[in-house]
């Protein structure tokens, strides 16, 4: 059966993502899905499962989260939410019918890129001076 | 459009299950974006106050935060939608790159599973730290 003008999920190999940022932040919203949903609740499992396991599994957890390298696995964490966070907001705003031309794809685009570095920004800027009171 | 004369047919019968979904995409599409209405207060709340606002908890101060019925609501709220749309996330990536009919539904109902087991620990071990004696 022929099913013209069916609109195509992001494909991998055929666009050229490396020469235009829409697709590239197109493919990067999945990769940052897929990324939440594999890792971002793996560490919701060993945060909250090492809580319920009791006070040394927590502080384990804990002293993992705030080593150096838990830390950076932590600054990932908060881009690759914010991202997908900010990016699905550009996403229901889309599905309004608003922002669906090609200059309202990159107007979006700065402002969600906007939008993830400075939650990024703000949410680390409050942990250390949280951590630090 | 001659199998549109020919055809008893209707337009809607012969639209319906031909999507990557199968079946039930309208479905899937709301489900989509309630919860990512939803995870957009739920994943702030969850960012600022539960990670950041517990940063340097120890195993005393997160029991007591999460015992408060307000901090263990949003906590489940958050934990049963973000698993809800990851699962709902993971199954339209799995059904545009998974081909192979077998392997795409193993692993469509594997994605299920896992999102299901997830959510259902991780809401176990906040029920554990806020109810349990």
């Amino acid at each position: 059966m022929p099913t013209p003008d069916r609109p195509l999920s992001p494909h991998l190999q055929v666009y050229k993502l490396h020469t235009k940022i829409a697709p590239l932040l197109s493919i990067a919203h999945r990769l940052t899905g897929v990324a939440l949903a594999f890792l971002g609740t793996l560490f919701l499992i060993y945060w909250v499962g090492a809580a319920a396991y009791g006070p040394e599994a927590f502080a384990t957890a804990q002293a993992v989260f705030s080593s150096p390298l838990g830390l950076l696995m932590l600054f990932g964490w908060t881009v690759v939410l914010f991202y997908h966070l900010a990016n699905g907001v550009r996403h229901l705003v889309w599905d309004t019918g608003l922002e669906l031309s090609n200059e309202g794809v990159r107007r979006t685009a700065w402002v969600m890129l906007g939008s993830v570095l400075g939650l990024t920004v703000l949410a680390w800027v409050v942990g250390l001076i949280v951590l630090a009171l | 459009m001659d199998t549109k004369s020919r055809s008893m047919q209707s337009a809607l019968g012969r639209a319906r299950g031909l999507g990557s979904a199968k079946a039930d995409a309208a479905g899937h599409w709301s489900a989509q974006r309630i919860t990512a209405v939803a995870l957009v207060p739920l994943a702030l709340w969850f960012v600022f106050a539960a990670v950041i606002g517990n940063i340097d908890a120890d195993h005393a101060a997160f029991r007591a935060w999460i015992a408060q019925p307000i901090n263990a609501t949003l906590m489940m709220l958050f934990i049963f939608t973000s698993f809800h749309h990851g699962a709902l996330g993971m199954i339209v990536v799995l059904e545009d790159y998974v081909h192979a009919p077998g392997a795409k539904h193993i692993t469509i109902m594997l994605a299920k599973m896992a999102a299901a087991a997830g959510g259902l620990f991780c809401a176990i071990c906040v029920l554990t730290l806020a109810l349990g004696g």
